[in-house]
């Protein structure tokens, strides 16, 4: 048997001689440093989910309707009718969720190790871009259902465009082809949520890594493994091949992150409407505004900045401006940072304390968007309190940290503030 | 192929045009894949007036009419409310209707209505396009203890007056917008989408 398999194996190498060679590549010469800790899993986490939205995504395709006036209807048949359909959908829901929580947490360790810091600018551009066009993907995602938060959330959303000075609300109408989000609106975004949007997410996912495989990997220790290299195989000495070390090591990531997604999928599929608002279980209704119109959890933070920023000269422009500054000061960090030493295991106490804050200000400014803050403003401070100036207060303080976080991180290595520790040669496997 | 005596002064020029016709030629092939996207005839047709009938509208009761599904709140206000109006200018942002792109010129006076008890805005809040909530009665309320009457926008809190004019110091920019329309001859219908004749 074994020599069957040999045998086609030959077969395609003489057809193919370049196969095997990008496989070894990519995955059993693909040295990765030996040192990766528990924050090395999210990347091939955010991997799996890709995999699983792309697979339970082309099976809800067999039974919606991107149509106004069935949407609502088909996605209650997948989930009563359809065998398994529930299972289907909430597998795509959670995973939409689940999604955000990885690539949040991939985000953060990049920041913590300086994996965004050269040669590895190009992967956090990359990467900065496979998040954007995540966030579009989701967005349009959650409009499919034609709920009244689908219907509104789309309103608010695209009428971010109309606060453009003079083309804004052509421009409004011209994305929602009505003018009101319609039959017409759904419809576009069915086709770029299962078609454009998720081929351009795989063709970034390839050059991310791509770019990622140029440079090689980043560790917690935020050393150049390739500066140590054996001087006869000329491998990295601090390098294991990706294949079969760390798809081992990422199984077993898998394994224990699939155990708790089927738990939230199995018993608490809406996560007590933090997944799924209470309000996407109504039909769409124009006339009907929900009491309160908030984004899922993951994009509260920037739903906040929008929140805090007052309008000035008769035009609300100036939250989306800085909403959107918030998501593109992310592109910069690279070039904001002048430090030399990439992990936080041996920088400064003030870029520790900056990535504490600037963690806290994006939670804080999520538990503003996602109306934490309003909920508990009038149980802690009575309910006489004007509740509107403390929120207000609240999140613009949060708001300015986030901002602040970034000009400190300059600062503090521009004008050369930061007393770092000295970086080891090679890396450590007990810190 | 031999490349000795190539013009290339001719070669960068037959490059150069040829980058610019194909160039021309995509962005041709782009417009009609851009217009796909404007509003169809349909969604246009479905866009046209629409009539209320307002005789069985109290005073200080409002009605919510669709409007190229937009809803419009129509309101009979009382001889309370309309005295109200007055005292809020100091609070308001734009209380004299400066911002034109908000009402027609026929709408533009201290009641922003034709007759003054009539008030028809888009019940669409300006901030983000959320529908403000009609609170008519002048008692205090939880987001206001000084409330004089008006709308509530309930996504951000923006606050209106009876007149759907703006407070100051909340995130909406301007006013409710006042859609064109008229009263029709019988005194029981208002026509949505059109303004009185010989108005602009």
């Amino acid at each position: 048997m074994a020599s069957v398999f040999a045998s086609i194996g030959n077969w395609i190498t003489e057809r193919a001689p370049g196969l095997m060679p990008v496989y070894r590549k990519h995955m059993t010469e693909y040295y990765a440093p030996k040192n990766f800790n528990l924050w090395y899993y999210f990347g091939s986490l955010a991997l799996l989910v890709l995999v699983n939205q792309i697979l339970t995504g082309i099976f809800l395709t067999m039974f919606y309707k991107p149509d106004a006036a069935a949407a609502f209807d088909s996605v209650e048949y997948i989930m009563r009718d359809v065998d398994w359909g529930w299972l289907i959908r909430y597998m795509h829901e959670v995973g939409a969720s689940m999604f955000f929580i990885v690539v949040y947490l991939h985000m953060f360790r990049g920041l913590m190790y300086g994996s965004y810091k050269k040669p590895r600018e190009l992967v956090w551009i990359l990467g900065m871009l496979i998040f954007l066009a995540l966030m579009a993907e989701a967005f349009m995602g959650y409009v499919l259902p034609w709920g009244n938060m689908s219907f509104w959330g789309a309103k608010v959303i695209i009428s971010l465009f109309g606060t453009i000075p003079w083309i804004g609300e052509s421009l409004v109408q011209w994305i929602m082809g009505d003018y009101n989000p319609a039959d017409a609106t759904l419809n576009r975004f069915f086709s770029l949520h299962v078609i454009a949007l998720p081929l351009v997410l795989l063709l970034l996912v390839v050059l991310h890594l791509a770019a990622l495989h140029e440079v090689g990997s980043n560790n917690p220790d935020g050393v150049e493994i390739k500066k140590k290299k054996d001087p006869v195989t000329h491998i990295p000495l601090d390098g294991i091949g990706f294949h079969p070390y760390y798809t081992v090591k990422d199984l077993f990531g898998a394994g224990f992150f699939m155990i708790i997604c089927a738990f939230i999928i199995f018993y608490q599929p809406t996560l007590g409407g933090w997944f799924l608002e209470p309000d996407n279980f109504i039909p769409a209704n124009n006339l009907l505004t929900p009491a309160d119109i908030k984004p899922v959890w993951y994009f509260t933070p920037f739903y906040a900045m929008l929140r805090m920023v007052p309008s000035y000269l008769d035009t609300a422009v100036w939250g989306v401006i800085v909403m959107f500054l918030g998501i593109f000061v992310l592109f910069l960090v690279p070039w904001l940072d002048r430090g030399m030493v990439k992990s936080v295991r041996y920088r400064g106490t003030g870029y520790k304390f900056g990535l504490v804050l600037f963690a806290l200000s994006f939670l804080m400014l999520g538990a503003v968007g996602a109306g934490v803050t309003s909920e508990q403003i009038p149980k802690w401070f009575g309910p006489d309190a004007n509740a509107t100036t403390i929120e207000n207060l609240f999140g613009r303080f949060w708001l300015l940290v986030y901002f602040a976080s970034f000009g400190g991180l300059w600062a503090y290595t521009y004008f050369g503030w930061e007393k770092t520790k000295p970086v080891p040669e090679r890396v450590t496997t007990h810190a | 192929m031999a490349n000795e005596g190539v013009d290339h002064g001719r070669r960068r020029f037959l490059t150069a045009t040829t980058a610019v016709v194909g160039g021309a030629g995509a962005l041709c092939a782009a417009v009609p894949f851009i217009k796909t996207w404007e509003p169809s005839a349909r969604a246009k047709s479905a866009g046209a007036p629409v009539l209320a009938d307002i005789s069985k509208v109290e005073a200080g009761q409002m009605i919510n009419v669709k409007w190229r599904g937009m809803p419009v709140f129509i309101v009979n206000r009382t001889a309370q409310q309309i005295d109200a109006l007055k005292s809020l200018d100091a609070q308001l942002r734009d209380p004299s209707s400066s911002n034109s792109n908000q009402q027609p010129a026929y709408a533009r006076n201290e009641t922003r209505s034709i007759k003054p008890e009539w008030l028809v805005v888009v019940g669409i809040c300006t901030h983000l396009g959320c529908s403000p909530k009609f609170f008519g009665e002048l008692k205090p309320e939880p987001f206001d203890p000084q409330w004089k009457g008006g709308f509530y926008c309930p996504c951000h809190r923006s606050r209106y007056d009876l007149a759907g004019r703006v407070f100051s110091g909340v995130p909406a920019p301007a006013n409710l917008p006042v859609p064109p329309y008229k009263f029709m001859p019988d005194g029981k219908h208002i026509l949505i989408g059109v303004g009185p004749e010989g108005a602009a």
